[in-house]
């Protein structure tokens, strides 16, 4: 009797995890099918959409045609100066985005009265619609009559710049540049507060100026909070489209990626063709995305070790 | 509990009004309608929406909605849902370009039985607009309005640099008066140079074919880099940089619009549309102006043709009373009742001969109704340029690569503007371009 109740114990703890395991895998199974239906399915019709030649304007003419329309795609000659526009606007714009980031965080970073307030602000553009972004930029600032960038450079006596015409790839560095600068921000921000006061209390106390410990200790300090935001703005900004759709309509080298898909699909109309490049960007960016968060999770799990 | 109640209501509702929409084909009882119109955000329409309640008041049973769109937006959005059989619209606004192609894909309905009655009067529509809407004497959508191009400037700036315009002048003779009468503060002329097949290459694409050039020969072979077509888009660029506005590549109609009002430019060539706003009471430009004929080279006339029209999607749900609304929207009823309720400098020009004859709105427009009317019975949709074209339309290669060869070429013409390219780079680029086109119709 006793000797059979200690031997069912264990058994019966058991299957108690057992059933919470089959229990708790049953409960997520909706939401993994949910997720499976709404992220594989539209990528797979995407991958056979790719083998089809079809024009929405050509309803009689759509037949299965192998690879041609990948064969279009590296042929035609768009993906080449497409995917270095990408890259150019991509990583300048994340450059030039976390150098002001750093800057402004590291101006927030102190006691001040309205510093809540102040950071507010600085987070606006980051919360702007980008679309609606790109519009107040079109208008109030790039226009070439009432401008306010063009108002700046006349009360220097400067000629004003025909921004859109003579330098697109410019304006939508600096739009870009602008809307990612908060984001940027707050992560450093976020680097800089978790600073140990003990450690710059005695580099003060060992008689660093203000220069050298921000550069010998904040600098390899933040190393990891760059390297995040450097990550996830340029997974976030390589689907940049909304300045070029707006602003510069993919002249100048702004025809990044998604406008050129985009200019498929919805000018082209060439449904096949449009798949095509889907798939291929797709393939590009996980090749981006998988070396971005291999080194993303190599930064959370090494922690505070380097 | 209440709100219970109500949901259960509404979905019942829901499922009752399902049930309705899809019967409604069926059965022959008259029941209550609702009609979803996709139109363009230009002034002409916004007027037609704030009217519709005349229209529902004659008609009981049948409510009109209207979804407005940029005009890119909508050409997009009504595509896939004409091209897919979605159905979402029972009437559509589409433009002389999309009309004769969707005709002949079988997207629309044939209207040509419908319009026979005496009250309508389809003999009315002007006819170089009727026949670009036709396939083998099938009519597949009804203008809504149309236009051609004219050359608009501004008097008082003209006369006072001493010059004049001809009623017929050549491009020659725009140049020149736009280099006499620039000045730091006003431009000479405002052209189009914002990217898009519809925005820069609508007025490019008659200066080509005023230079002699054209997209393509009669087998379909591209002539995008040929003598004709380079000179006439170095021309408009030397135009540009010499005498035009700054920044153009931002411009197109509603920026040009804007400068000519603001007395930032002296003259402007673009759609005949445009004076009815330009002479508009609340304009600062109302009554300056003096209209022309497009500037030509070597053809007799230049300007575009153009018409914004409704049609309805061969599988609406709806077909009979959708038939009943655009009837009503470009009959001869409605041109009056624009005239009464909103005045008459508003009535949609260029789509009925009888609206030029109404007393009162030749008074309100005889700044430029009678060249519109003249320009547009002038116009040669069939063979604009100076040689035959296997394809009708004007500013446009009615082909559905169309878009997409106007588009890139735009962007290389917009880069060439800049100065990142020369013409002839720009063009040699876009002749693959179209040349790939132009081999699918051979």
């Amino acid at each position: 009797m006793m000797a059979a109740k200690t031997a069912s114990v264990p058994a019966v703890k058991h299957k108690t995890e057992q059933r919470k395991v089959r229990l708790s895998r049953a409960l997520i199974l909706p939401a993994l099918i949910f997720g499976i239906v709404l992220t594989q399915i539209p990528f797979l019709v995407t991958i056979y959409f790719s083998t089809l030649n079809w024009n929405l304007l050509k309803p009689t003419e759509v037949k299965f045609a192998w690879f041609d329309n990948y064969l279009a795609v590296f042929e035609k000659g768009d993906l080449l100066p497409a995917t270095i526009s990408t890259v150019a606007i991509t990583s300048l714009s994340v450059i030039f985005s976390v150098i002001l980031g750093l800057l402004l965080a590291v101006l927030l970073d102190r006691k001040f009265r309205g510093q809540a307030f102040a950071r507010t602000l600085l987070i606006t553009p980051f919360l702007l619609m980008p679309a609606a972004a790109s519009l107040i930029w079109k208008y109030s600032m790039f226009d070439s009559n009432v401008g306010i960038l063009s108002w700046l450079l006349s009360t220097f006596g400067l000629p004003p710049i025909e921004w859109t015409t003579d330098m697109p790839f410019v304006v939508v560095v600096i739009m870009l540049t602008w809307q990612y600068t908060p984001f940027m921000m707050l992560i450093l921000l976020a680097g800089l507060q978790s600073q140990s006061k003990e450690v710059l209390e005695a580099s003060s106390v060992d008689g660093a100026g203000a220069w050298r410990t921000f550069q010998w200790i904040t600098l390899p300090h933040l190393r990891q909070y760059v390297e995040i935001s450097v990550l996830l703005g340029t997974i976030m900004l390589l689907q940049v489209f909304d300045p070029i759709a707006i602003i510069t309509k993919g002249t100048g080298g702004t025809k990044t990626l998604s406008y050129l898909l985009y200019e498929r699909a919805f000018v082209g109309l060439n449904v096949g063709e449009a798949a095509a490049y889907g798939v291929v960007t797709v393939a590009l960016t996980i090749i981006v995305a998988t070396i971005a968060l291999r080194n993303l999770f190599k930064v959370f799990m090494d922690g505070g070790e380097r | 509990m209440l709100l219970k109640k109500r949901t259960l209501t509404l979905g019942a509702m829901l499922g009752i009004s399902a049930l309705a929409l899809s019967g409604c084909s069926a059965s022959n009882e008259v029941k209550d309608v609702t009609l979803t119109v996709a139109t363009v955000n230009n002034g002409n329409m916004v007027d037609m929406e704030s009217l519709k309640g005349e229209f529902e008041k004659a008609n009981p049973g049948i409510k009109v909605n209207f979804q407005v769109m940029e005009e890119g937006d909508l050409r997009s959005a009504v595509t896939a849902d004409v091209a897919n059989a979605a159905g979402q619209f029972d009437i559509v606004t589409i433009g002389a370009y999309e009309v004769p192609q969707w005709g002949a894909n079988g997207w629309l309905t044939d209207l040509t039985p419908d319009l026979q009655d005496a009250a309508y009067d389809v003999e009315d529509i002007l006819p170089p607009v009727r026949s670009a809407l036709s396939v083998d004497g099938k009519q597949y959508a009804v203008p809504f309005y149309g236009e051609s191009s004219i050359l608009m400037y501004n008097k008082e700036i003209l006369d006072a640099a001493g010059v004049t315009i001809s009623n017929n002048p050549t491009w020659q003779e725009v140049a020149e008066a736009a280099k006499a009468v620039k000045t730091d503060e006003t431009a000479g002329i405002c052209l189009r140079g914002k990217p898009g097949w519809g925005d820069l290459f609508a007025p490019l694409t008659t200066v080509v074919q005023t230079f002699g050039g054209a997209w393509y020969d009669m087998n379909w072979d591209a002539q995008v880099n040929s003598p004709a077509f380079t000179e006439a888009v170095t021309f408009y660029k030397d135009l540009l940089d010499e005498a035009g506005e700054a920044n153009p590549v931002d411009y197109s109609f509603n920026e040009c619009m804007n400068a000519l009002k603001e007395g930032k430019v002296a003259m402007w060539y673009d759609a005949s549309v445009a004076a009815s706003f330009l002479e508009a009471d609340d304009s600062p430009v109302k009554g300056k102006l003096a209209y022309a004929h497009a500037p030509v080279v070597k053809t007799k006339e230049s300007g575009w043709l153009w018409s914004w029209n409704l049609a309805v999607p061969a599988n609406t749900q709806h077909k009979d009373a959708a038939v009943k609304f655009i009837k009503w929207a470009t009959s001869k009823e409605y041109h009056n009742l624009v005239g009464n309720k909103l005045g008459w400098s508003k009535v949609p020009p260029g789509a009925r001969i009888s609206t030029y004859e109404i007393p009162e709105y030749k008074e309100a427009a005889k700044a430029y109704a009678p060249i519109t009317l003249e320009v547009m019975n002038a116009v040669n949709p069939v063979q604009p340029g100076v040689n035959p074209q296997p394809w009708t339309g004007i500013q446009y290669v009615a082909i559905p690569e169309f878009q997409e060869v106007g588009n890139q070429v735009a962007q290389l013409v917009a880069d060439a503007i800049a100065g990142r390219k020369t013409v002839k780079e720009a063009l040699d680029e876009g002749q693959k371009i179209a040349q790939t086109a132009g081999d699918a119709h051979k």
